[in-house]
């Protein structure tokens, strides 16, 4: 067993992260961040008639429609790529003839990328959130930075199932389809199909099991999180309503979101060893 | 033996059903130029990437230094190889210097010799730019630039002038001369057969994942018994007393073009033919005596197989 060093991974690490920056990648998501946090922030009641600066409670709400959709999307194109592009235009030999562990290359890429994404969401968000933060008070800033962590963490689980593809992947074309197919399942399919067994079932289907299947999903999670807190929003989800209390304790479900970073982690580490 | 820094001892590769390397026994000894020339697809790389650790064997064992491939006392031992592989990807969005100074601290050597290695590449004044920017021959440079960081005793390289003009040749060659006169043991691979013999202290001929043959230019060349070529300059109107004195010397004329002939004969009886020719005084202006290319080695162990 080899010892980990860590020079490398921050070396790779580093490499990752410059180049996102490079080519204004990191900006570029930012920049989409700040605008929808703050198109949404305004506008986000105008079905009930209303624009302006409405509670942190909505905003919150309609953000965690977006960035369930976005993000995932956005990390899953971040990492699909991350090994198997290298192997594809042939550095990945030059890169394994250093003296670095191909763990130590694995990860030293997901830190890298993670990095990346998070500087775009944190950056991204927080500046919408320092104007929130001057039109609702500093109440707002406490929930909004919950949100904004657990944006992070989903993001990162998606970019552990795109690492994760990266490896498996023959080519990139490949990693590309089982990454879009990912978002798919995940994003669109998944509770799609959680309902219709539900309804199909006729309540055969034990509503005690269901909220597991929830926590099988990270999007689900990211949705139980942020929502959870609010009766008003609430109710205007379907599925995440049917969460019991006892398992929405925000330290639970962010324990989940960390086993969903660490497990396609740990079986692209498996994999590409 | 005492002095081998990599040795391989029945070393095999299989691919599922493919059998890519078959039972290679190697050593290579310290401050040698070794030489591994083969057919496409005979194991070339495949064996490389063996010793670098980058596959993994399927049965037998490499050592390099005297420490097994795999391990973390071979991490230490990456560190003092350098490795220019045959297709050669570097980054395009990083410049010349960027690539080095990335390499140098993913190898944990001083960044600060990278812009020397450029230098002495003649790369010095694209340091700046972007690798999208370089032509094959300079990314190929870059590439030996990268294998050289840290000092390196061992470089393996695979097909290392490929992309390089004559010019760039030579000097590729010149700088591993230098290197060798350091210490430097090197591993190279070429399709280029005419470039290395020359080179080479020994090599190793590989064909269907084996070693065929191994040893120096010329002792390969004696097992193959291959037959010297001569061009013989001669008087104008004395091509009859030349064919008379060829007559009976086990002497094959190839041609007679003008003035010139190209004959070839057995390596044993190089001297007798000698003897004869310089007996003919001056109607012979010109000898010289051709030894077999390593290309005429090559070809000659392949007919032997087939």
């Amino acid at each position: 067993m080899n010892r980990i060093e860590f020079r490398p991974i921050g070396v790779i690490a580093g490499k990752e992260f410059r180049d996102r920056l490079r080519n204004r990648w990191v900006l570029a998501v930012a920049c989409v961040f700040t605008v929808f946090a703050l198109v949404i922030a305004y506008f986000g009641s105008a079905q009930q008639g209303a624009v302006g600066w409405r509670n942190i409670d909505v905003t919150i709400a309609s953000l965690v429609s977006l960035v369930i959709y976005l993000l995932p999307l956005i990390a899953l194109i971040l990492g699909y790529d991350a090994i198997v592009a290298e192997r594809e235009r042939g550095s990945l030999d030059l890169l394994l003839s250093m003296p670095i562990t191909r763990f130590e290359l694995l990860l030293g890429k997901f830190l890298g990328l993670a990095s990346a994404l998070g500087v775009a969401t944190v950056g991204g968000f927080g500046v919408a959130g320092a104007l929130l933060f001057y039109q609702l008070g500093s109440a707002a800033l406490y929930h909004y930075g919950g949100f904004i962590a657990s944006a992070f963490l989903l993001g990162l689980a998606f970019l552990s199932l795109a690492v994760m593809v990266s490896v498996l992947a023959q080519d990139r074309v490949r990693a590309s389809g089982v990454a879009i197919a990912l978002w798919f399942f995940y994003v669109l399919v998944y509770d799609l199909l959680l309902l219709g067994v539900l309804v199909a079932s006729a309540g055969r289907f034990s509503l005690d099991f269901f909220p597991v299947l929830l926590l099988l999903n990270p999007a689900d999670i990211f949705r139980i999180l942020n929502i959870f807190g609010y009766e008003d929003v609430r109710r205007l989800y379907g599925l995440a309503t049917v969460f019991p209390e006892t398992l929405a304790n925000p330290w639970l479900l962010g324990s989940v979101m960390v086993f969903w970073i660490i497990t396609p982690l740990g079986m692209a580490a498996r994999r590409f060893k | 033996m005492a002095n081998s820094l990599i040795e391989l001892r029945g070393v095999y590769k299989h691919f599922g059903p493919l059998t890519a390397v078959t039972g290679v026994d190697l050593q290579v000894e310290e401050g040698e130029l070794f030489g591994l020339i083969g057919h496409n697809g005979a194991g070339k790389t495949t064996l490389f990437k063996m010793m670098l650790g980058l596959l993994p064997v399927s049965a037998g064992e490499i050592r390099i230094g005297g420490h097994a491939v795999r391990g973390e006392a071979f991490r230490q031992v990456r560190r003092s190889i350098g490795y220019l592989p045959e297709s050669l990807a570097l980054y395009d969005n990083l410049t010349g210097l960027e690539t080095l100074h990335f390499f140098a601290r993913l190898k944990g050597t001083d960044p600060t010799a990278c812009t020397g290695l450029l230098d002495l590449m003649g790369l010095a004044g694209a340091a700046g730019q972007r690798v999208r920017n370089y032509s094959k021959g300079m990314r190929q440079r870059l590439g030996f630039a990268q294998a050289l960081l840290g000092s390196p005793r061992l470089l393996f390289l695979d097909e290392p002038t490929n992309g390089l003009d004559p010019h760039g040749i030579l000097e590729f060659y010149q700088i591993l001369r230098d290197l060798r006169r350091g210490g430097v043991t090197v591993v190279l691979t070429s399709h280029i057969l005419a470039e290395i013999q020359q080179r080479v202290d020994r090599l190793a001929l590989m064909r269907n994942g084996g070693i065929q043959a191994l040893g120096t230019v010329q002792s390969l060349r004696e097992a193959q018994d291959l037959p010297l070529t001569l061009r013989v300059s001669f008087r104008t109107g004395a091509e009859a007393d030349l064919r008379r004195c060829l007559a009976g010397q086990g002497v094959t004329v190839i041609a007679i073009d003008g003035d010139i002939a190209r004959l070839e004969c057995e390596r044993g009886r190089k001297m007798v033919l000698l003897a004869a020719l310089t007996g003919l005084g001056a109607m012979i202006s010109d000898i010289e005596v051709h030894e077999p290319t390593l290309e005429d080695v090559f070809l000659g162990y392949a007919e032997h197989v087939s």
